[in-house]
């Protein structure tokens, strides 16, 4: 743990079991789930300092600080949360979960059926985004938070934020909505469709049966990782990061071994992603995203928000085409069509759909000013 | 109290001369709104529910300081978003002679403001025409500080023209202000004595259908 840095120093996961069973939008009641959390900051009295942050895809609870004393890399977004930081924990008191049918502490498809003491597997049921918004607000019920001072996440955390804000529109007083979607593109799922494939094809999957096997499905898994750290950047990103560098030697070796930088990068990326990431929960997770369309099941984005008092922030990079600044603009226009407060930033950006992970300096800034407007009177000189 | 203030352009904005037209609790939306400075007298002022359009990130985060809610965007590719008639007024506040689709910008105000505040520096401001009369320069005024080469004032017009633009384009001209150095006029019908003397309009208008 660096010492000079301003930080939220050392944390710990902590967990809460929701015993009750929770009914499930395809129907299926399921439970008992334990929630994998992180806190950061102090509650106030009035309890009206919460902050939700929810992960992307692949995240996890450990959103800021140190896991130890010789822990070197921080929470994912380390840079945003801490004292004085955009997220301010001074003054906020920020939650982070793992996702339902994670890998990192809450409860997914590795973990153990108490009824059968196997793992579920593909016997986890299949859950929706609106399923891991409810898992979330179990959480803050049994942590006394009845409002939220904000809910913000990136990219599938901003699709968590979204429908938190459609599901319990009294508790939320603002939203931040980042690199994030109300519906896939075709695209995007088609990308999500080869990853899954990638996965369920591998020999070693075994149709999701393979906790107590030596050989585990990393193959599949790694190129659905691989697929995914594609788009993720993009053009730009892949040409000042790479360009056509090859990878330890001066020229071609003539056979399929990695010759170019990106396929040494991509591979690195497949290689270090198995060891932290379960591969059914990789096909759950993809899946809740596909099924995410907020806009399909209320008939509108507009009927989706009506309910909402939040203000809203949108922020999108020019360079996403994964997330692309026009999905951001639907999710504004709705909320402008509704008289909503909401405000919204393209940030140019050369890195893709990533920028939201690196691009700090600009985002705390707009982050900060959003979250605290009260703001010096403008004086008619 | 002084009428004149400075945005980051360097410009002169008659902040007053539009905030007593615009009733309080109205909806407003301010095209091209800087730092947010407007915005924020008028909700201070008049209690207006407002936004702001701002195509520079940093004044867009300059408008979120002080708590205004504001899309970056550029009003040159149209109000898409914004729905007919879903403004009481909608603002251009010297910001028309810099756009580079004056034409459709307007049309755009006028579809979703039920009245529009435009504003703009008068080319045919007598000083205007001396300096370009005598220097053979482009003319650089108070106003428009600017060198040819860097100006962002692309579409400058005049009184005159502007009279002409909403004959033809059907635009009701409901007040017009016309601001020199020292005084105030105002008038509805095109006057050749403003045209030369006013360095400065303000135009409140709109559009029926």
């Amino acid at each position: 743990m660096p010492e000079a840095e301003k930080s939220v120093g050392l944390v710990s996961l902590q967990y809460h079991t929701i015993e009750e069973k929770i009914k499930f939008e395809s129907g299926v009641e399921f439970g008992p789930i334990t929630v994998a959390y992180e806190t950061y900051g102090q509650l106030n009295e009035k309890k009206d300092n919460a902050i939700l942050v929810i992960h992307a895809l692949t995240g996890d609870a450990h959103a800021a600080g140190y896991r130890s004393e010789t822990d070197t890399k921080p929470g994912w977004w380390d840079k945003l949360i801490g004292p004085d930081k955009a997220f301010d924990t001074n003054k906020y008191y920020v939650i982070c979960t793992n996702i339902l049918g994670g890998c990192s502490g809450t409860t997914g498809p590795s973990s153990i059926n108490p009824e059968t003491n196997q793992p579920y597997g593909t016997t986890f049921p299949v859950f929706t985004i609106e399923d891991t918004v409810r898992v979330q607000k179990k959480l803050l019920d049994y942590l006394g938070i009845e409002s939220l001072y904000s809910v913000a996440g990136g990219s599938m955390g901003g699709m968590q934020a979204i429908q938190f804000v459609i599901s319990y529109p009294e508790m939320v007083k603002s939203a931040i909505l980042i690199a994030t979607t109300s519906r896939l593109s075709p695209q995007a799922i088609a990308f999500n469709a080869v990853g899954r494939n990638s996965i369920i094809s591998d020999p070693n999957w075994n149709g999701g049966n393979y906790y107590n096997s030596e050989n585990k499905p990393d193959r599949g898994l790694s190129n659905a990782r691989m697929i995914g750290h594609i788009t993720y950047l993009c053009e730009e990103a892949m040409y000042n990061k790479f360009g056509r560098k090859l990878q330890n030697k001066d020229h071609y070796d003539f056979n399929f071994d990695v010759d170019f930088q990106v396929e040494s990068y991509l591979q690195h990326q497949g290689q270090i992603f198995v060891d932290r990431f379960d591969a059914n929960s990789y096909l759950y997770i993809t899946k809740a995203v596909d099924y995410f369309d907020p806009e399909e099941k209320y008939g509108s984005l507009t009927n989706a928000f009506k309910n909402s008092s939040a203000k809203f922030l949108v922020i999108s990079f020019d360079s996403d085409w994964l997330f692309p600044s026009y999905q951001s603009k639907e999710i504004v226009s709705a909320l402008m069509n509704l008289s909503k407060d909401v405000s919204y930033c393209e940030i140019k950006s050369p890195c893709g759909h990533d920028a939201f992970l690196l691009e700090y300096d600009v985002q705390s800034k707009i982050i900060k000013s959003f979250l605290n407007d009260n703001i010096e009177e403008v004086k008619n000189e | 109290m002084n009428n004149h203030y400075k945005d980051s352009k360097g410009l002169h904005l008659n902040y007053a001369l539009i905030q007593e037209r615009i009733e309080p609790e109205s909806k407003v939306l301010d095209l091209g709104c800087g730092n947010g400075y407007l915005l924020k007298l008028l909700k201070d002022t008049k209690n207006i529910k407002g936004n702001g359009i701002e195509i520079s990130q940093d004044e867009v985060i300059q408008c979120l300081e002080k708590g205004l809610s504001v899309i970056q965007g550029n009003i040159d590719k149209g109000l898409k978003q914004f729905a007919d008639k879903s403004y009481d007024y909608v603002i251009l506040n010297q910001t028309l002679q810099s756009t580079y689709n004056p034409d459709y910008v307007m049309e755009e105000m006028l579809r979703v403001g039920k009245k529009c505040i435009v504003s703009f520096p008068n080319f045919a401001y007598w000083r205007v025409r001396f300096n370009y009369f005598f220097s053979g320069n482009m003319p650089k005024s108070k106003v428009l500080p600017f060198e040819w080469y860097n100006t962002p004032n692309i579409h400058l017009l005049t009184i005159k023209d502007f009279f002409e633009f909403s004959k033809m384009h059907n635009i009701t001209i409901l007040e017009g202000i016309y601001t020199t150095r020292a005084n105030i006029r105002k008038g509805i019908q095109y006057s050749i004595f403003s045209n030369f003397f006013a360095e400065e309009a303000i135009f409140i208008i709109t559009r029926d259908n």
